[in-house]
């Protein structure tokens, strides 16, 4: 503060001043500087911190005061006094005698210095008579010793029967004895720790020394809300998508039929993937009340009978089975509901995306948990190739930052799947024969995992996810 | 995927070569496979049990192999040698042979109409001097095992049963009986049972038990005498000890019966094709008469009648690469595909064996090219498909409304969609059938027992799974919810809702009014009742009375905030006031 400096430049120049080469007394130093001394002592320790330039000695200093009562008797006399003062030759009964000014106090001091007597045999009862001609108020005098700061001529106990008698107050002052330091300068001064809309307005700063800043300690974190990072990926992967030209898919359906989950896909009715053990059934809605007329019947054939160039599976497609809602296992459900409306229309070449949560009846562990996201990508056009499949692929996983290499091959199997669908999935839905679809899928948690380092799946998802992770995580640049 | 255990040494000696471990992965994969694991029993049981279990245990090195789910033909070591030297060029297909016996002299199998209630279809197969050994026998009955796991879908589908022919005699009737009719001595037990005593003694079984289902609660058990009366077998469930294999057996009686003909015909042509090897004749095998009940007669093995011609289509030749067909016509011959180019040079004629019962459109066909060619040289090509992207504009409100939420100092928590009954009707102060929840109907665990209808249970979840975090924790999540609507097609329907909570030492309403007013202005909803957004006093069980309002924009009811009902804090295991934001976001898009 502008204020400490002020003090503390004024100190170093009184030090600097002839005459105090032994040192100063802080006490002294306060009163001379006509400063409070706790603001004194702050300028020698503001002093004291920035090293040598002035030596402190911690010092203890007694001081005598005189209290509201020793006030009273430098102004008025010692009661003692004042009682012996006003009473008469001729003394006066002792019941008069204690009302005289001292009172009953200023009668036992006088009584005990043998300044008065009391006659106990006097007629008309006790009376209290002069036992000596004059008095000198020492008390008063010693007080008024005191109060011009003389406390150390009154002798050692005098002093103790005026503080016994509450008159005067020992108290006790920590003060310093300050000499020049070795670094000793009058231009030290403590520096400004911050720039104030003072300064800038008096242009004070030009002159003002100021206190480095520590760079190796980190700033105050801001206040501030934080994305999740899974969904951080989310939004990355939607962008690559964007990039890739690729056009969103409605997944808003967590509740889906066996029928566009399974029997659209071509997965046959006794698929193991159907057990109880690996997908959420529903016992409310239990069936879906509508599949799509028409369509449900191709597809019955050519589970049951083939068609399309196929033989079918040849079993008893059963529509209750088909009917069967579930928590849908893969997006792909989702993929075959577009295709579906795809086939409705004049067929355009389409790529299509998705990212949305699918759900397993799988036992929780480090890798696995009951719902999760799946991505998917699919593209639908003429004469789409294996070829073209791997080219998008390399393409896709490159911006994910997950290189693609030949040889590398089986480590993009691992991330995800990928394939060519096949035709008795999609001429049932009325597709032109000539269209491919190529398509593939992965978990978004997998690559989130790899990319940041993630070991258990746990720590990703759900509300045991802990919020310091969240707030701590980066954001998700892929391809850096 | 189903996992094929061999032995690393019985492996390379029926290839006749060695390879290293890498070679061999670097093989698998080539040809479509994958090398899993390296183990022995040794380690599998020392992993599973502890070491001191795996004591004495062989530490044979074993190859685990991941085969595609329908390729039936790769199940064992010899299929899957069969299929590997074919591939490297080392040995042509085998052709194989179905001896038809003179009028008189074949097996024959009659059915009853009795089965038709419980397990109608039956196919049977026999293969004449036969050599086993035992790493042959072992592998024949580990087959019926994975086959049974797999295609069999348990024995639902189809169930094996292998005989020893010399022990019976033909004809065999495979009919359906009451329980208690049926006694025999069941595979190695030692004395007599009737079906009844039999499912009773299997009950504890930790194999058996889990096919006992398939029929104990049918009136008739499915099972086949001889023509002495020998019961040969009670599908799905055992054999009869009377017909055991043993290593001497030298004809081998093999019936499949099940619920799904097309399967069984494909379990009975992999079982026969597999080990027609060992026999005298190798690859050939003696087919057997079916009697159905109608009178009508089907010899068995079908698919061993060869030349099925597949023309390929324009549409099937996935890749550029492969469009010669004599190149074609080479690399399928190498999957077990015997191929020649036929007519104008366009054509193919391919046969396709029996043991390749997943080739059922031509597609199947390219796919094993494509293998055969290696996925390694295929030409990546990027298409040239021409299309312009478009956001689902529900994602896009979504992603745009978390980073303001953000921005308003607000943390994103990512909860699951699935949770227990409690969590959205008991410990929210209300009944599940006023939830309108969709219900799961085999959840593991009651984490997963319904779809969530509200997202703050799980975010009240989060802070409580995140209590020593510094206060005041601010989080929010915009996600589905799901309920059920019988207007739609699946009788149920997501909703976008955004959740938003203020945990604190105090309920801060003022806080989360305060984001309500935010997120409206970012929708550019102003603060008015015609066109815009108010709130109105309203009541709600998992609020605290008289600190709930309800959400209007244009009129129409989107959502609440409020305080939380201390009753519902508490139930959340969670100690401080708060206060909390839900709407559904869909009407602004």
């Amino acid at each position: 503060m502008a204020g400490g400096n002020q003090g503390t430049l004024r100190l170093l120049e009184r030090l600097d001043q002839p005459g105090a080469s032994g040192g100063l007394c802080s006490i002294q130093a306060a009163a001379e500087l006509g400063v409070d001394h706790q603001t004194l002592v702050g300028a020698v320790k503001s002093l004291q911190a920035l090293g040598e330039v002035i030596e402190a000695e911690a010092r203890t200093a007694t001081r005598w005061e005189l209290s509201p009562e020793g006030e009273e008797v430098l102004r008025d006399g010692s009661p003692e006094v004042r009682l012996f003062r006003s009473l008469p030759e001729e003394g006066l009964p002792q019941g008069e005698a204690m009302k005289l000014p001292g009172g009953s106090l200023g009668f036992s001091k006088a009584m005990a210095n043998k300044w008065v007597r009391l006659d106990k045999g006097a007629p008309g009862g006790p009376r209290v008579l002069r036992a000596v001609p004059s008095v000198q108020d020492t008390v008063q005098e010693h007080l008024g010793q005191v109060r011009t700061g003389g406390a150390q001529a009154v002798p050692e106990r005098d002093r103790s029967e005026l503080k016994r008698r509450k008159l005067l107050l020992e108290m006790t002052l920590k003060s310093y004895w300050i000499r020049k330091g070795s670094a000793f300068s009058t231009a030290v001064a403590r520096p400004e720790t911050e720039l104030t809309p003072e300064m800038i307005a008096t242009g004070s700063w030009r002159q003002l020394p100021f206190k480095p800043y520590n760079f190796s300690s980190l700033g105050l974190p801001p206040a501030c809300g934080h994305l999740h990072p899974l969904l951080k990926v989310r939004s990355e992967l939607r962008q690559i998508f964007l990039e890739m030209g690729f056009t969103e898919m409605r997944t808003d359906n967590f509740v889906e039929s066996s029928f566009w989950n399974f029997d659209a896909l071509f997965q046959p009715q006794q698929h193991p993937a159907r057990d109880q053990h690996d997908t959420f059934f529903l016992l409310d809605p239990a069936e879906a009340p509508q599949l799509p007329p028409g369509y449900y019947n191709k597809v019955k054939k050519v589970h049951s009978q083939g068609g399309y160039g196929s033989q079918g599976y040849r079993y008893e497609w059963k529509v209750e089975e088909a009917r069967k809602n579930l928590l849908r296992t893969h997006t792909t459900s989702a993929s075959a509901r577009a295709l579906f409306q795809l086939a409705r229309q004049k067929f355009t070449p389409v790529k299509y995306f998705s990212i949305d949560r699918v759900f397993r009846n799988e036992s929780l562990d480090a890798t696995h948990l009951a719902e999760f996201h799946q991505v998917e990508g699919v593209v639908a056009d003429r004469g789409l190739t294996l070829g073209h499949l791997m080219g998008t692929l390399r393409q896709f996983f490159t911006k994910l930052g997950l290189i693609l290499i030949p040889s590398g091959l089986k480590k993009w199997v691992e991330v995800g799947n990928s394939g060519v669908f096949r035709p008795e999935l999609l001429l049932p839905m009325g597709l032109p024969e000539n269209v491919t679809v190529i398509a593939w899928g992965l978990s978004l948690e997998r690559p989130t995992m790899i990319k940041y380092g993630i070991k258990n799946i746990r720590e990703l998802m759900g509300h045991r996810v802990n919020l310091q992770m969240v707030y701590d995580s980066p954001m998700c640049r892929l391809d850096v | 995927m189903p996992t094929v255990s061999v032995k690393r040494e019985l492996l390379f000696r029926a290839l006749g070569r060695s390879y290293t471990d890498e070679e061999f992965d670097e093989l698998c994969f080539e040809f479509g496979l994958e090398l899993d694991e390296i183990t022995s029993e040794k380690d599998i049981i020392s992993k599973e049990k502890g070491e001191e279990k795996a004591k004495g245990a062989s530490d044979v090195v074993l190859y685990k192999i991941d085969v595609p789910a329908n390729r039936y033909d790769l199940l064992c070591l010899e299929g899957l040698v069969r299929g590997l030297q074919v591939f490297k060029e080392r040995i042509n297909l085998p052709k194989f042979e179905k001896i038809i016996p003179a009028e008189g002299e074949g097996q024959r199998l009659i059915v009853t109409e009795q089965t038709a209630q419980i397990r109608p279809h039956a196919v049977a197969a026999v293969l004449r001097n036969i050599t086993f050994t035992k790493d042959r026998y072992d592998s024949f009955i580990d087959l019926q095992e994975k086959l049974h796991q797999n295609i069999c879908r348990k024995r639902a589908l189809v169930a094996i049963g292998t005989h020893d022919l010399d022990t019976i005699t033909g004809p065999f009737t495979f009919t359906a009986k009451a329980p208690s009719e049926i006694k025999f001595k069941p595979l190695n037990q030692s004395k007599e049972y009737t079906a009844s005593q039999i499912m009773d003694l299997y009950r504890t079984d930790s194999h058996l038990r889990h096919y006992l289902h398939l029929i104990e609660n049918k009136p008739r058990y499915p099972v086949i005498y001889d023509s002495n009366g020998v019961v040969l077998s009670m599908p799905p469930i055992i054999n009869g000890d009377h017909t055991k294999i043993s290593l001497k057996t030298r004809n081998v009686f093999i019936e499949c019966t099940g619920t799904d003909i097309t399967k069984a015909k494909i379990v009975l042509d992999i079982m026969v094709t597999m080990f027609s090897e060992y026999c005298e004749k190798p690859f050939t095998v003696e087919a057997v008469e079916v009697v159905h009940p109608n009178g009508k007669t089907h010899i068995y093995p079908v698919s061993t009648a060869l030349g099925d011609l597949c023309v390929l289509r324009e549409r099937a030749s996935l890749t550029q690469t492969l469009e010669t067909p004599s190149s074609l016509a080479k690399l399928l011959t190498r999957m077990c595909l015997k191929s020649h180019v036929t007519g104008n040079g366009n054509h193919l004629e391919i046969e396709i064996p029996p043991t390749r019962a997943d080739i059922i459109h031509a597609c199947d066909i390219v796919e094993d090219a494509a293998i055969a060619y290696g996925y390694n040289n295929i030409q990546m090509v990027i298409p040239k498909t021409y299309t312009i992207a478009n956001q689902l504009p529900l994602n896009k409100l979504t992603e745009l409304l978390r980073l303001d939420l953000a921005a308003a100092g607000f943390t994103e928590a990512l909860t699951f969609a699935l949770c227990s009954q409690e969590d959205i009707a008991d410990k929210l102060g209300t009944d599940i059938s006023a939830t309108n929840a969709v219900i799961i109907a085999n959840p593991k665990t009651a984490e997963f027992q319904v779809a969530r209808t509200t997202l703050l249970p799980g975010l009240l979840k989060t802070i409580a799974a995140n209590r020593k975090m510094p206060l005041p924790l601010k989080l929010f999540e915009i996600s589905d919810i799901v309920v059920k609507d019988p207007n739609a097609d699946v009788g149920a329907k997501n909703y976008r809702h955004l959740c938003a909570i203020y945990y604190n030492k105090s309920p801060g309403f003022e806080i989360i009014h305060g984001l309500l007013d935010r997120v409206m202005q970012v929708l550019d909803v102003p603060p008015n009742e015609e066109n815009g957004y108010t709130i109105k006093a309203a009541e709600g069980t998992a609020f605290f009375p008289g600190r709930c309002a309800e959400v209007f924009v244009k009129g129409q009811s989107v959502g609440k905030l409020g305080v939380v009902h201390p009753d519902v804090i508490t139930k959340f295991e969670l100690t401080m006031p708060c206060s909390v934001l839900e709407i559904n976001i869909e009407p602004f898009v």
